[in-house]
């Protein structure tokens, strides 16, 4: 029961942060969806570091550890540091300075303008938000997932039957409801200023909580005073298995290189990008970046291999339980290690994480509607400010109540469904690089790329039949002289649709000079 | 984009596919699996090499080019 006020008191004082931010709204559309470009390079480096951490890299890492070992790391958090600072370097500054100077608030108009296409924004708008959507069920049935573990017997009374069949606790479907309804409040009335505000606490929250708990953990499975003897305890605890990369197939290990590509096409984080004040803010994020997923990632790893140990008690308390119990390493861990108040806390951590994607997600949403479809349909004169804000708020709470829902219906692994979601952003990777690197792209060339990704993904996807999956499904021999090896879908899914955007553009008649001249003058 | 920034890129792309210490099961101070520090160790580099990159690298005239912002826009 501790736990569970620890928890609704950090919601509160979250929901009174985000709900501040409101005293310096400037009633503007531009000041609701991008702090009207007043952002600089620590509120920039937390809100894009807080956007980009989510369940997946917590409660996953640490699931995923537990799993298969330390290779998680390398597979996901290294390879995020140099490829996603290389994203916020190659793919970030361009487009903030092309959004500054013509204007943009989303990618569809930057696409639009770009190739002179109304059509590719109206295939890319249903594209982006289903994408998003996906990515958000990641921190929804993340989060309801790791309250409903740290509550479990706070209910535990006489005639609290109801609570019984989810272990007394908080059942992940309202801890889940409760989450949306926090982030939902403070993003409809804080705009980007409350999320880029509260994405900076809760980052500050989960990497400090992160460190805490990790040394809680370690001093509690050493038990001895000591706390490098703790860490050689409970390291030597472990699994031997899990202490190396054993477990990870080297061609899926070098497809997982192709994930974090994906973070250069999340809507989100384009215009977390484009509230940057100047050029020289992006400069902190990209330095800094790598050394946050470090402090994040390298402790929730050694967390999870830690958890295989037997006297962690974490394989007893999973016994039994389907892929869902990756999802519950952290928080029983947790439950089982540290005090009720730490345990609450701790908790708070983990929800900060996953919260500090939701908002960004959520704004976005709100942003990508008014912008590409009822500005641009219905004219951008023809609605006040007022009136763009407040369809923004209703498309929001829409979207949330709708992902909401289908979050009841898919209660799969976390890490399975932000891999979905993150190899159809990556598909789109080399029509936002040919967009700003290459003169010679078309809008069929365009067109016809997002067609192969959308086509690759849902083929793939159907194969895979929410399961984990691997393309080719069998290692493929090419003529007696090539094996291509399993990997993950996002290879082929990225590779069809850069061929196929290069072949396409090529065969197709170039773009006007006109065009070109504005996106490559300066 | 300035090929130096490619190439710092590659070199890290290459040494994060570490397979000639697949199965080491090595542990550093007696704490630390040796694969896990090797690859926290390219999350270090990596944020050297985005610092050089930042002050050598960097594209010139961005916020000129990109304009400014109006006086309403200011914080």
């Amino acid at each position: 029961m501790i736990q569970l006020c620890v928890i609704i008191g950090y919601l509160v004082l979250l929901l009174m942060l985000g709900l501040s931010a409101n005293r310096f709204f400037r009633g503007t559309a531009t000041d609701y969806m991008l702090a009207s470009h007043s952002i600089g390079p620590v509120l920039l480096l937390m809100s894009l570091f807080g956007t980009t951490m989510t369940a997946f890299a917590l409660v996953g890492s640490t699931g995923q550890a537990y799993r298969a070992g330390i290779g998680v790391y390398g597979e996901l958090a290294s390879a995020s540091g140099i490829i996603h600072s290389l994203c916020f370097f190659v793919i970030g500054l361009p487009l903030w300075a092309l959004g500054r100077r013509h204007g943009y608030t989303t990618q569809i108009q930057f696409f639009r303008d770009r190739l002179q296409s109304d059509f590719l924004g109206l295939l890319l708008f249903p594209i982006l938000v289903l994408l998003v959507i996906s990515y958000l069920l990641v921190g929804i049935v993340g989060g309801g997932a790791v309250v409903e573990s740290i509550t479990a017997d706070a209910f535990k009374f006489e005639d609290s039957g109801w609570f019984a069949s989810n272990g007394y606790g908080v059942p992940s479907w309202i801890a889940s409801a409760v989450i949306c309804g926090v982030v939902l409040l403070y993003v409809f009335f804080g705009g980007m200023r409350g999320t880029a505000w509260a994405n900076a606490f809760q980052t500050a929250v989960f990497m400090v909580l992160g460190l805490v708990t990790f040394v809680t953990i370690a001093n509690a499975l050493g038990g001895s005073d000591a706390f490098l003897e703790n860490l050689k305890i409970a390291t030597q605890s472990a699994d031997p298995s899990h202490l190396s990369m054993e477990k990870m197939p080297k061609a899926l290990f070098f497809s997982f290189l192709f994930i974090p590509l994906s973070v250069a096409m999340f809507p989100h984080v384009f215009q977390h990008w484009l509230t940057a004040r100047s050029a020289e803010s992006f400069k902190l994020p990209i330095i800094m970046h790598p050394v946050f997923i470090l402090i994040v990632w390298a402790p929730c790893v050694l967390l999870g291999v830690w958890a295989s140990g037997e006297n962690s008690g974490v394989p007893a308390a999973l016994a039994g339980m389907g892929p869902e119990k990756f999802n519950k390493v952290l928080p029983t861990l947790v439950k089982l290690h540290a005090g009720d108040i730490l345990g609450g806390l701790l908790s708070a951590g983990i929800l900060a994480a996953i919260m500090s994607s939701l908002d960004s997600q959520f704004l976005c949403l709100g942003t990508v509607f008014t912008e590409d479809v009822v500005r641009h349909y219905g004219g951008r004169e023809r609605y006040s400010d007022a009136q763009v804000v407040r369809l923004a708020r209703y498309f929001v709470v829409g979207v949330v109540v709708l992902t909401y829902l289908l979050s009841l219906l898919l209660p799969g692994s976390v890490f399975t469904l932000g891999l979905w979601s993150f190899s159809g952003f990556t598909g789109l990777v080399p029509l936002v690089f040919a967009a700003i690197y290459w003169r010679r792209l078309t809008a069929a060339g365009a067109i016809a790329s997002v067609a192969t990704t959308v086509g690759c993904w849902t083929v793939l996807f159907l194969r895979a039949g929410g399961k984990p999956y691997t393309f080719p499904e069998q290692p493929l021999a090419i003529a007696g002289l090539v094996t291509i090896p399993k990997m993950l879908p996002v290879v082929t899914i990225f590779a069809a649709s850069a061929l196929v955007l290069v072949v396409v553009s090529l065969l197709t008649r170039p773009p006007e000079q006109e065009t070109v001249d504005k996106f490559f003058s300066s | 984009m300035k090929p130096a920034v490619w190439i710092f890129v590659g070199l890290l792309l290459l040494l994060h596919q570490d397979y000639w210490q697949w199965d080491n099961q090595r542990l550093l101070f007696g704490a630390f699996p040796y694969a896990l520090m090797y690859h926290m160790g390219i999350s270090l580099t990596a944020a050297l090499g985005w610092l050089l990159a930042t002050r050598f690298w960097w594209p010139e005239n961005l916020d000129h080019s990109a304009g400014s912002p109006s006086e309403s826009e200011k914080s």
